[in-house]
């Protein structure tokens, strides 16, 4: 048998039917649903009279526009069309049967750190959401991608999608991070160097000493952006960390279930001289951390650099780095350390587990914020929250100025009212960085949580290595 | 679904590359469950001012494109997010063809779930037909599904590739998942053999 890579054995394991031109139906083992992108796939089975074909890998959380301030315990959503749309997903799940945490659950939180936390997230599943940051969990060497909403009906009514199958890339990243680089720095570097359309087509797999070091949350940040350098899913392959992180979560098997899904988890890895179709290696300790300057993910430096000129790129980018730097009010030449900050986001399914909030409140600890910040902690689940509390690291966190607020997307697509004003600007341990994405004009810069918590406290982009 | 087979009519040039999700229908409007009224918030940001005001320079505002059928845009259009309402707002403006060198994947299939045709051409064809858009309501590029071309206003026409499945769908309006419950006995069969080799799943 030629040998597979991990996208091919995890595929060729859910194929329901290929058709003569190869127009596959993949089986999909988890479908994840949040209130923004389903309303219209159920109320399209209703319509139709049909079913969803298999409720128990159904997993719905309200995530996207549910508020984050305590008001919201008393069960209040003070915008209309967002409570209409947390209220419609209340009756789909109950009407369908399907599994839910409602918003005041403390389970609730980012459907993409909910999936992991609960153990519905495994090694070797498809998972699919209305949400193209499913690629998250990939993390755990499962196919996972975002889907629109005529794709989500089409997995309730039938629990497959109809897919061709995606090329393979290969990120490899070797060797040991510096000090001070994180998951988010890798991970922005990978599309600083492919571009947002690099992974277009492809299924991308991380691998590589530097990937192998970090834990799952790390990892689940690194797979998080795949969808911002274009590629549909990431994918890291299980090992002991995998099955660490694992192991007594609620839905995870167990007894001789256990046993049988981790004889066939430890195959899970690309075979020795496997095809890739395109392959990339970034060494971890050229990698500094990095920051945004423009409207683009691709748009990244480290933070010693200073922002570029328009000249300095080729074809369309030009005219686009041109409208970036006018919108985000940045000059050429600029330090990147010099722009000043007044508003600090840590949250995100890109940056809003455990470790990140750790990572923050290291910074943080025994500071006060800058005055006049804006700083807030959206942890991106209701364990997260209450984890952190029982840490103290909740209490370093309101100590130093910021708000501490209960979990959700939040600002790091600005749905609920949790959003930039006009010309504000935020270091966001966010994933996007279009215009508009925090806020009607509002600028924003991504960033490790390590380097917004630092740039909470000094009030500019800050190299958070003269913090450590 | 609509079918589409081809079309006739007024393309408007957006030539910005990495054209995202947020900016063809930024959040505010997501909040909606119904698919159809997004047309009046197509591009929002672009488009108008914070009160409403249209932006005289935006290309959809200017009068010879107000009936635009057609984007010829820059490369990776509909890069971002897996928002369906970007599509959705596409079509309820009257967009019905998209021309450009490349999309993000979410972003492309999802126009085929709603009669949209997103069409790649190669870099020197998009920017012949990007000058083409550039002079406005008097020429009309023509699009043909059947026959895979592309024809500029002087005739110059382009020819692009389809997955044929993909084709098949759009020519006749079809509905994928009628399609997919035809093939309920493959389903059947998978999902048992799948819960005996993976009854942890």
């Amino acid at each position: 048998m030629s040998p597979k890579t991990l996208y091919d054995k995890i595929w060729d394991a859910h194929v329901a039917h290929e058709s003569d031109d190869g127009t596959c139906l993949l089986y999909i083992d988890r479908h994840l649903v949040h209130e923004v992108t389903s309303p219209q796939a159920f109320e399209g089975l209703r319509m139709t009279g049909r079913k969803v074909r298999a409720p128990e890998k159904t997993i719905a959380v309200p995530d996207h526009n549910v508020p984050t301030t305590l008001e919201r315990l008393e069960g209040i959503i003070s915008n209309e069309e967002g409570r209409i749309q947390v209220e419609a997903l209340d009756k789909n799940a109950k009407d369908f049967g399907i599994h839910y945490y409602p918003m005041n659950d403390l389970r609730q939180g980012i459907v993409h750190i909910v999936g992991p936390e609960q153990g519905w997230t495994l090694p070797g599943m498809t998972v699919v959401c209305g949400d193209s940051h499913t690629a998250t969990h990939g993390a755990f060497g499962a196919l996972a991608h975002g889907i629109g909403t005529s794709e989500v009906e089409h997995v309730l009514a039938t629990q497959t999608l109809i897919q061709k199958k995606s090329k393979n890339m290969k990120v490899e990243i070797t060797g040991k991070l510096r000090p001070g680089v994180t998951a988010k720095d890798i991970t922005l570097a990978v599309i600083g160097a492919t571009g947002t359309a690099g992974g277009t087509g492809y299924v991308i797999e991380y691998c590589g000493e530097a990937i192998r070091d970090l834990s799952m949350e790390g990892r689940m940040t690194v797979c998080n952006m795949a969808i911002e350098g274009g590629a549909r899913a990431g994918l890291i392959a299980p090992d002991e960390k995998t099955y660490t992180y694992v192991k007594g979560r609620p839905h995870a098997p167990k007894g001789a279930d256990w046993d049988k899904a981790l004889e066939w988890w430890k195959t899970l890895y690309t075979d020795e001289g496997a095809q890739w179709d395109k392959a990339i290696t970034l060494k971890g300790e050229d990698i500094q951390p990095v920051v945004t300057w423009g409207t683009s993910p691709e748009d990244v430096l480290p933070i010693t650099a200073t922002v570029p000129a328009p000249e300095s790129f080729t074809g369309g980018k030009v005219e686009a780095v041109k409208r970036a730097l006018d919108y985000m009010g940045l000059t050429p030449g600029q330090k990147l350390t010099d722009i000043q900050i007044d508003t600090v986001f840590i949250g995100s399914c890109t940056n809003g587990r455990i470790e990140d909030l750790r990572a923050a409140a290291a910074i943080v600890k025994g500071k006060k914020i800058k005055d006049g910040m804006r700083a807030m902690v959206v942890p991106g689940s209701g364990l997260v929250r209450k984890q952190a509390e029982e840490e103290g690291i909740a209490q370093i966190f309101t100590d130093a100025g910021f708000e501490w607020r209960l979990a959700g997307c939040s600002m790091c697509l600005a749905m609920n009212p949790d959003q930039l004003a006009p010309g504000e600007r935020c270091a966001s341990t966010s994933n996007r960085n279009f215009e508009g994405r925090q806020g009607y004009k509002g600028r924003t810069h991504l960033v490790s949580p390590a380097m917004a918590a630092a740039a909470a406290i000094t009030g500019h982009l800050t190299d958070v290595r003269e913090m450590m | 679904m609509d079918k589409f087979t081809q079309i006739s009519g007024i393309a408007a040039p957006m030539p910005l590359v990495n054209i995202d999700t947020d900016m063809i229908i930024p959040k505010q409007f997501l909040k909606t469950i119904k698919r159809s009224g997004l047309g009046k918030n197509l591009f929002d940001e672009m488009r108008f001012d914070r009160d409403g005001k249209e932006n005289p320079d935006f290309v959809l505002n200017k009068p010879q494109y107000r009936q635009a059928q057609i984007l010829v845009a820059g490369d990776n259009f509909g890069c971002g997010s897996s928002r369906e309402h970007a599509p959705w707002a596409l079509l309820d403006f009257g967009i019905r063809a998209v021309i450009s060198t490349s999309y993000a994947d979410i972003f492309y299939n999802n126009c085929f779930k709603n009669g949209i045709l997103p069409i790649v051409l190669p870099p020197e064809a998009v920017a012949v037909l990007m000058k083409d858009a550039e002079k406005g309501a008097n020429a009309r590029i023509e699009v043909d599904l059947e026959n895979q071309t592309v024809t500029a206003s002087d005739g110059e026409a382009f020819h692009f590739e389809i997955d044929a499945f993909k084709k098949h769908c759009l020519l006749n309006g079809l509905d994928d998942i009628g399609l997919t419950m035809e093939k309920a006995a493959s389903i059947d069969t998978f999902e048992a053999s799948a819960a005996a080799a993976r009854p942890w799943v």
